[in-house]
């Protein structure tokens, strides 16, 4: 069975959604848009204080190449243009609206019915998703009508849509597959047509069987789309993991997918493709996995963004007494939650609720040179090694040895059985060395 | 056998000699003049190599020195104006005026002013803690905690208060090298005037943010309400981003600022007490058993 090569784990999957149809959570009452939801330069607000908005309607325009719409996700009243605390509890700007009904912008399709006829010419898509603010929501929310630009000289040959879902505990990507599969494979289709390829492949762990099931069912009726059954191991959802898996190819360091002729998409990202080109709709709500063993109610909801994250937790049963830490993502990449009134952003796929017990770091001793941090990695690095360097602010020799290569996949640092905090290390790195060579730019 | 002795012992020496004028020549080729000066002012110096001048070490500072002949830009900020005045004489320089400089720690959000609201667990380093989240008390600009400040001090001037949370910097030990001041992550300490007798007035506070949320986290933060700048009679103060800040070159010392500051963010060092005034003593109840 086809799988990666190189390094990986297999967590214990804890998948307790994975049954749970995606319900919709209600609207609440107000809504907190941050202006700067993807990779890239921050957008420019250009709505003003006091406005009423509709749903739908847009709140910032992406100000670079690589940079994004943001649209309003409820309709109402534009109360403050303020910093909010984010995930990190710094301050970032953000839109707070105050919800007045559900009044749509003019123009979104809103009707359950299912439009497959592509009418778009490939300029037109590209336009298109740019215009509504489509971003990948496998959690990198790069910008997605970047991604269908090809750079000159390179050419794209296969896409790859992601339908790994490896964290352990997510279950959105495939509850999504399994509801909304037809729409999500015109979105594929879509995606091929600004690609200008003839060949999709979706990757699925064998963890989700009735998905695979289903969507080969559909692929009948999709020509040139092709289910390809996965191993079950972390972190395959790794773009470059799942283009490895898939066609054999490797990414050379540094580069990007298109290298070695392919694009990956989200499956997430193919639905939000479908609604913006066929339904005219922006990227205002995702569907989050709400989890987490002590919770009452374990579940998927159509979330729209901006909504805080105590509203999600409250809908699935309520905060549990124990709780030790709330993570933003899964377990293995998200990151602990500073704050419930964080709201929902374009890259929020799940919020995972750990108890006491679960959240308690190991103690730490000294490292015992058993090399398995080196030998699950799946980029093949050593972390013990770019842990030991930036820990001594050793920076510049931690460029050298690819830092910036690490994906922060954290599988070192759930491995070491010394306890090491490989991955906070790892990271601190990574923030480091990206301000070097941003310093070496401008000098 | 005594003729391989002696054998020896020519072409051993035969060797010896000619190496000793291959040697002799390749020195007189290859000679480095330095000027004795350097080793001088070297042994003048602490001889620390903290860095604190700004350049590699002590022994760099000497090159530096001799080279530019002007001491009025190179300061040692440990040796004291003692030592510079001997490395000036050494010279044959004028010894520039220095007032001696120490690290001040500018934030005082201890665990009782700005209360923990999350619980940090990682790795315990300053720079890491504050590229990952705000802190643990919210306050995106106030001090972590966690020692990187410590660390880099090689006087041991430094240590973090058990109680408060705080750096607590020596005002004997500190010599003013600014090695705290590049290894806090949030540029917390800051190199000011020691003033006289060690006495001190500075915003013990960096933040930025507006007043509301700055107070959110902490009791005791600079809100930007501008009532110091307003009160000082010598425009020492200036208000930028929601956040005053006392020109220690302008600051007079005369204590008018302080007790005007509504949060209190304002903090005097080695002051005797206020003489309170009539009006504001507050009445001792008398007791009315006898």
């Amino acid at each position: 069975m086809k799988t990666f090569k190189h390094g990986g784990v297999h967590p214990e999957e804890n998948k307790l959604s994975a049954g749970a149809a995606i319900e919709i959570l209600p609207v609440p009452e107000h809504v907190s848009i941050p202006v700067s939801q993807s990779l890239g330069a921050p957008s420019k607000v250009v709505v003003e204080k006091g406005a009423s908005v509709k749903t739908g309607q847009l709140l910032a325009k992406g100000s670079a190449f690589i940079s994004s719409n943001v649209h309003s996700s409820v309709s109402g009243k534009i109360t403050r243009i303020d910093e909010v605390t984010d995930t990190s509890g710094y301050r970032r700007p953000a839109v707070i609206i105050e919800v007045i009904g559900d009044e749509w912008e003019e123009g979104i399709d809103r009707s359950p019915e299912i439009v497959s006829d592509i009418r778009l010419s490939r300029e037109e898509i590209i336009q298109k998703l740019n215009e509504m603010g489509i971003v990948g929501l496998g959690g990198a929310t790069f910008p997605s009508h970047v991604k269908l630009m090809i750079p000159e000289g390179k050419k794209a040959e296969y896409l790859l849509i992601n339908g790994v879902e490896c964290e352990p505990y997510l279950t959105s990507d495939h509850r999504l597959m399994l509801e909304r599969g037809r729409e999500m494979m015109i979105g594929v289709t879509i995606l091929m047509k600004g690609l200008n390829v003839g060949k999709a492949w979706i990757g699925i762990e064998r963890n989700k069987p009735d998905a695979i099931a289903h969507l080969e069912n559909l692929c009948k009726e999709f020509p040139g789309i092709q289910v390809v059954p996965l191993k079950v191991k972390y972190p395959q959802g790794g773009e470059k993991q799942l283009i490895k898996a898939v066609t054999g190819r490797e990414v050379p360091s540094g580069k990007l997918p298109v290298e070695v002729g392919c694009v990956v998409n989200n499956v997430g990202t193919a639905l939000a493709v479908y609604e913006a080109v066929q339904k005219n709709k922006p990227l205002i709500e995702r569907v989050v996995t709400v989890t987490g063993k002590s919770l009452k109610k374990p579940n998927n909801l159509l979330v729209r963004i901006g909504t805080p994250v105590n509203k999600l937790i409250e809908f699935a049963g309520g905060l549990p007494e124990d709780t030790g830490k709330v993570i933003n993502g899964g377990p293995m990449m998200g990151k602990a939650l500073s704050s419930l009134e964080v709201p929902v952003t374009k890259g929020t796929s799940g919020i995972v609720v750990m108890t006491q017990k679960e959240s308690r770091r190991t103690s730490v001793i000294n490292c015992i040179r058993c090399a398995r941090c080196i030998s699950v990695c799946p980029m093949g690095l050593e972390p013990v090694l770019l842990a030991q360097l930036s820990e001594n602010q050793l920076f510049e020799e931690a460029e050298k040895e690819k830092i910036l290569d690490c994906m922060e996949c954290g599988s070192c640092h759930y491995t070491c059985p010394a306890g090491r905090p490989l991955l906070d290390y790892l990271r601190l790195g990574k923030n480091k060395v990206g301000v070097i060579i941003r310093n070496r730019g401008t000098k | 056998m005594n003729e391989t002795l002696v054998y020896a012992v020519i072409s051993l020496s035969a060797i010896g000699v000619i190496s000793a004028i291959i040697l002799y020549f390749v020195a007189q080729k290859f000679k480095v003049i330095e000027d004795p000066r350097i080793d001088i002012v070297a042994d003048l110096l602490p001889g620390a190599n903290c860095g604190g001048c700004g350049l590699a070490g002590c022994r760099a500072f000497a090159e530096e020195v001799v080279k530019r002949e002007d001491l009025s830009k190179l300061n040692c900020p440990v040796s004291g104006t003692e030592a510079t005045k001997q490395i000036a004489a050494a010279m044959g320089l004028e010894a520039p005026e220095k007032d001696p400089m120490i690290a001040v720690v500018r934030c005082n959000g201890s665990r009782v002013n700005a209360p923990q609201k999350v619980i940090y667990d990682s790795a315990a380093s300053c720079s890491f803690a504050h590229a990952l989240s705000a802190g643990e008390s919210g306050c995106p600009n106030g001090c972590l905690g966690l020692g990187d400040c410590v660390v880099s001090c090689k006087f041991d001037a430094i240590y973090i208060d058990e109680i408060t949370g705080l750096p607590v910097i020596s005002d004997e030990l500190c010599v003013a090298c600014g090695t705290c001041v590049t290894a806090c992550p949030r540029s917390i300490i800051e190199l000011r005037l020691k003033g006289k007798k060690d006495r001190r007035i500075y915003i013990s506070c960096i933040n930025t943010e507006k007043g509301g949320p700055a107070k959110k986290n902490c009791s005791v933060a600079c809100i930007g309400c501008g009532k110091c700048m307003k009160e000082c009679p010598y425009e020492a103060i200036t208000l930028v981003n929601n956040l005053a800040y006392i020109d220690f070159n302008k600051c007079r010392l005369c204590r008018k600022c302080e007790p005007v500051c509504p949060t209190g963010s304002i903090l005097e060092t080695n002051f005797p007490a206020r003489k309170e005034k009539p009006g504001d003593t507050e009445k001792i109840p008398v007791s009315s058993e006898a």
